[in-house]
């Protein structure tokens, strides 16, 4: 088993910290990750990207050609990225960013009102864990509990403790969110 | 034990410091910015010196000067600062001093960029600044392997009193992996310095040099080097080989290209090419001699690397004709993808 993820979006949005827990989350499992940042020279409300490999066995390239899942958390992610996807993979779409469908027939799509999900949980900085767990969900390599745990040894003793019950529940609204994408066994 | 998720930058400041290392000089540069600051939270609090000096020509003369007092030290910057330590490395070359340069290097020649980059190969493993030397060059291809190899740069060095280089790339540098840490060293494991400018109370003193002024003594010195390079190619050559026994097409690369080569290997055998890969892990020594041995069997030796071409003359020397020598590079930053790299194989296979 290896799987690849691209998550894209602004910068501030958290995506390289949305990837660095999923990564975390696979590494406690007992699994090879690598987590690779875009580190170009980019400002608040640029374009940010890190792709994370989670595999069974030891990882040979880290810059990855066809990602099995894409979380594009704006239009000009989607652009840039949606046709690298592999083949029946998986698109998380942040649908209250971008209006278009994709252009995609063989990929998944897994539309997540991210922004609005995050709005009613009263922050909207928690978007990052949100779709973080929708991707989870339709993903299946990690479980929910996998990556929440994660998720609190990122933020625990950093002056972020209180923000983990909301991240924690960030995280499983996207998890429930990505359910009525996903059939079998995920 | 356990492993941590860290970023190439962040385990090799951790594996120096679990190498007994007490002083660090540095002046910041991207992309190894990461490593001077987990040197400046991390190295006070255990008992060792950071120092941030004016300049990079300042950081690598501390380093002489604390080699020189017998204890282990070392620096690390990106291609452009490094070039501005050349000088101050010939000298603790000449001087025989044991230290670790890290080199992250980046986009060049000139300021380039920050991406991540392979040019300083020439400048690495043939001397780099002036005069007959050789620094034992290391090529760590995964985070874990930068922290191992960061061990092995001060063992290497102390052995031989020859300073040692982790050559790696900006991707390495950033990029996260788990790593499981070496065991802080013991002291009493660090090999002793009778040779250490550390006060001649009760003995003769000791002088570190790199200087003479008369021809025969200076060819003297020169000859004592010589003679420990020779000692380093025949006892330190490393390297890594994957599914080369039936290869009809071997590649060779190293670092970063390393690893995305690994990949490469798998996608091509999956097509039913017959790949292998020789990965250096010492790019000096430099493996000639198990290219040689390859070269004897197999079609073509591709050599594939973030540069113009620059291992590939150590390649092309070590094959010497016994087979067709292709090269594919990029430039300025870009790293290729498997597929890219795959394009390649395929032009000489199948």
């Amino acid at each position: 088993m290896e799987k690849a993820v691209i998550f894209a979006g602004f910068g501030g949005q958290g995506i390289l910290l949305a990837g660095k827990i999923l990564a975390r989350a696979g590494m406690n499992r007992g699994l090879e990750v690598t987590w690779l940042p875009s580190y170009g020279p980019e400002m608040r409300g640029g374009t940010a990207n890190c792709t994370v490999v989670v595999a069974d066995s030891p990882i040979g390239s880290p810059v990855v050609d066809n990602p099995e899942a894409l979380v594009a958390m704006n239009a000009p992610s989607l652009d840039k990225f949606e046709a690298r996807v592999a083949e029946d993979g998986i698109v998380v779409v942040n649908s209250s960013l971008i209006k278009r469908p994709l252009k995609r027939q063989d990929v998944r799509s897994i539309l997540v009102p991210v922004n609005d999900i995050a709005m009613e949980l009263g922050n909207p900085r928690v978007i990052n864990m949100v779709a973080l767990g929708a991707l989870v969900r339709a993903l299946g390599v990690v479980s929910l509990e996998d990556v929440q745990a994660a998720m609190e040894e990122e933020l625990r003793g950093k002056g972020r403790d209180k923000l983990i019950a909301l991240n924690r529940e960030a995280l499983r609204r996207g998890f429930s969110e990505a359910e009525k994408y996903v059939t079998g066994d995920a | 034990m356990s492993r941590v998720l860290m970023r190439g930058n962040e385990a090799i400041a951790e594996a120096a410091i679990r190498s007994g290392l007490k002083c660090y000089f540095c002046y910041p540069i991207t992309p190894q910015g990461e490593l001077v600051e987990y040197m400046a939270k991390e190295l006070p609090k255990r008992g060792g010196v950071f120092l941030q000096a004016e300049s990079e020509v300042a950081a690598i003369n501390m380093v002489y000067g604390a080699a020189a007092a017998g204890v282990r030290t070392m620096t690390s910057s990106s291609s452009p600062g490094i070039s501005l330590k050349q000088e101050g490395i010939s000298y603790i070359a000449m001087a025989r001093l044991p230290c670790v340069i890290v080199n992250m290097m980046r986009g060049g020649p000139g300021l380039g960029n920050i991406a991540p980059a392979q040019g300083d190969y020439f400048q690495a493993t043939k001397g780099g600044g002036h005069g007959d030397y050789h620094l034992i060059v290391l090529a760590p291809s995964t985070v874990p392997e930068a922290a191992e190899l960061v061990r092995l740069a001060f063992e290497l060095s102390d052995k031989y009193r020859v300073p040692a280089m982790i050559l790696a790339d900006g991707m390495i540098g950033q990029m996260m992996e788990p790593v499981e840490l070496p065991e802080p060293v013991d002291p009493k494991d660090i090999p002793e310095r009778p040779w250490a400018v550390t006060g001649a109370k009760g003995r003769p003193r000791n002088v570190i040099s790199s200087f003479d002024l008369e021809p025969e003594g200076l060819r003297e010195m020169n000859l004592v080097l010589q003679d420990t390079y020779r000692e380093i190619e025949r006892s330190e050559v490393r390297w890594e080989e994957v599914e080369t026994e039936d290869a009809e097409i071997l590649l060779v690369a190293y670092g970063t290209m390393g690893r995305i080569a690994k990949t490469v290997v798998r996608l091509a055998r999956e097509e039913g090419l017959k790949t292998g890969l020789l990965r250096p892990i010492t790019l000096w020594p430099f493996p000639y001699e198990p290219i040689r041995k390859l070269a004897e069997r197999v079609k073509t030796v591709l050599t594939v690397e973030l540069s113009a071409g620059q291992m590939w003359e150590d390649v092309r020397l070590a094959v010497e004709g016994r087979a067709e020598t292709p090269f594919y590079g990029e430039l300025g930053g870009v790293v290729p993808s498997p597929k890219r790299i795959l394009e390649e194989v395929r032009k000489y296979v199948g």
